[in-house]
């Protein structure tokens, strides 16, 4: 008998580890490697040809660890700039994605249960056509308006985009809410601006925070929209990664300029995560 | 009671504001004009130069390829992730398959970039190296799904099975599979059509010598707009529309289950 109890928990070992390992043994090499090799590039010379110097010093004295590339971002205040004018087209698409979603998730959070499928289902179904299509669309549009090219049609690009990414969490919240606290509000004299205020609203934060960060992070890395429906003057940072890599092949400078994206998307997300708490016991 | 004019006239500006593009996109395709300016007449001729387009052809088959092998990579290591995830106290396996969900997809792509061609060398961007990166956050996803499939289980059914003797692989292949069934089904058709309509990543991982579709559409609407583009745009509508039709009969709490994919973050 306790043979068997023995073997039962060998088996469930060996049951254990060939379920953890394939994805863990994937990731680590796909996923976590990548990132390490990218640490290790944003502190190396760029190669003669683009790519790469040797990673150890070599004897005609190319190759090695610097710091040179945080030096150059920090040395020149039009970095910091792009920087910034991301982070303003990222928190002004939030802005405008949360005042568009609201009364959507308001509406299907309200519905009869049987069409909220349905309406959840038109919400997402422009998702159905590819990212491409939907910013070549935005052209179509705005071309014979001669709007292309304009800091508005890359915000406008950028809300089509990341709307549902809003819409999604915000109703899924809302959804939760107890109706009859509305009815306990108005009982109490509260009115319409003031139920959605001091009871709607506060309850909504963690919604609105997950919401955010959904539009908020993909906005910062994206590059494509400012490259399509934007001028020159509207390049934010993805664009800069993009060119660092591909354009003037300049891999230690491009790692840099991820690495900083990096770190501060995992400062957003820590934020953000920090913020939601605090609404949900708030609320 | 609650509903005033108000709410429904905003949403009524957002639903247009989220379909009128769309449909712009749509209509042009059958406009007998090189431009999509103002309506000419009814052709079916774009969708005839697309599919005698031999340049499209072959990134349609590339984009094929690499849907189907990514969704099934991803979702055999996914479905695997993600019963570990529920059944195990992992952190770090949570961490590496969730991450690549959170951060913007260029990061993703440069660093697969610099892995590929400074580990298996500059002339290494191919098919391989797309289906790769496709597996990589497609994973995440197929994870999301099916651990949430488990959560809404009850873990006494896992325990009776054990108690009656079943070994734990019999456990897995009479309980636990048949259970998750849906949502392995939903993942990999999720997998399928990210992987289908992903620009970004490819972008960067697939060199000169791989164009899909996205890619394709990317290059035109970069250099020569023509209503090929909206052809091929509603076609590609079409195919994911069908997906999630498919996927959404398949199992049905499917759309749910993605909702909440944001909560997790």
């Amino acid at each position: 008998m306790s043979n068997h109890t023995a073997s039962r928990i060998r088996g469930e070992r060996l049951v254990k580890y060939s379920i953890i390992t394939p994805p863990f043994l994937f990731l680590l090499m796909f996923f976590l490697f990548p990132a390490l090799i990218m640490v290790v590039a944003s502190f190396r010379f760029p190669g003669e040809f683009g790519g790469l110097a040797p990673l150890f010093r070599t004897e005609d004295g190319t190759g090695g660890l610097t710091l040179e590339n945080y030096r150059l971002f920090f040395s020149s205040s039009n970095y910091a700039w792009i920087f910034l004018r991301s982070f303003g087209v990222a928190a002004l698409t939030t802005v405008i994605c949360l005042f568009m979603a609201y009364p959507v998730a308001t509406l299907i959070a309200r519905s009869p249960k049987k069409s909220r499928d349905l309406l959840v289902l038109l919400c997402v179904l422009p998702f159905a056509s590819n990212f491409l299509v939907r910013v070549y669309a935005w052209m179509i549009i705005f071309q014979p308006f001669n709007m292309m090219h304009s800091r508005l049609a890359v915000i406008v690009g950028m809300v089509y985009v990341h709307l549902p990414f809003m819409i999604l969490p915000l109703y899924t919240n809302l959804e939760k809410h107890d109706p009859t606290l509305l009815d306990a509000a108005q009982d109490l004299g509260a009115n319409a601006w003031q139920r959605f205020w001091r009871v709607t609203f506060p309850m909504s934060l963690p919604g609105i925070f997950s919401g955010a960060v959904l539009v908020f992070i993909p906005v910062l890395g994206m590059f494509a929209i400012p490259e399509i429906l934007g001028g020159k003057d509207d390049w934010l940072v993805g664009n800069m990664i993009k060119e660092a890599f591909l354009g003037a092949r300049d891999w230690p400078f491009g790692s840099m300029l991820s690495m900083i994206m990096t770190i501060t998307v995992l400062m957003l997300v820590a934020l953000s995560a920090w913020f939601a708490r605090k609404g949900v016991y708030r609320a | 009671m609650r509903r005033s004019p108000l709410l429904w006239f905003s949403v009524a500006g957002v639903f247009a504001f989220l379909y009128i593009p769309l449909i712009v996109v749509v209509v042009f395709s059958f406009n007998d004009s090189k431009l999509n300016a103002g309506w000419v007449g009814f052709t079916f001729k774009w969708y005839q130069i697309l599919v005698n387009d031999k340049a499209m052809i072959d990134a349609a088959i590339n984009s094929l390829i690499i849907a189907f092998t990514a969704s099934f990579l991803a979702t055999l290591l996914g479905t695997m992730a993600g019963i570990a995830m529920y059944r195990y106290k992992t952190r770090f396996l949570p961490f590496m398959t969730l991450t690549p969900l959170a951060m913007p997809e260029i990061l993703l792509g440069v660093s697969l970039l610099l892995f590929f061609i400074s580990v298996l060398g500059t002339e290494s961007l191919s098919l391989f190296t797309v289906i790769i990166a496709h597996t990589t956050f497609c994973i995440g996803f197929v994870a999301i799904i099916v651990r949430a499939r488990l959560t809404g289980m009850d873990e006494s059914i896992f325990e009776a099975a054990r108690d009656l003797g079943a070994t734990p692989w019999k456990t897995f292949r009479i309980i636990t599979f048949p259970l998750i069934m849906p949502a392995v089904i939903a993942g990999m058709l999720m997998s399928f059509t990210l992987s289908i309509d992903d620009f970004v990543i490819t972008f960067f991982t697939a060199g000169v010598g791989v164009p899909t579709l996205p890619l394709t559409i990317y290059t035109m609407i970069k250099i020569a707009v023509t209503p090929e583009v909206n052809a091929l745009s509603t076609l590609m509508m079409l195919l994911t529309l069908g997906m999630i039709v498919i996927a959404s009969r398949v199992a049905p709490g499917f759309l749910e289950k993605s909702e909440h994919i944001g909560e997790d973050q």
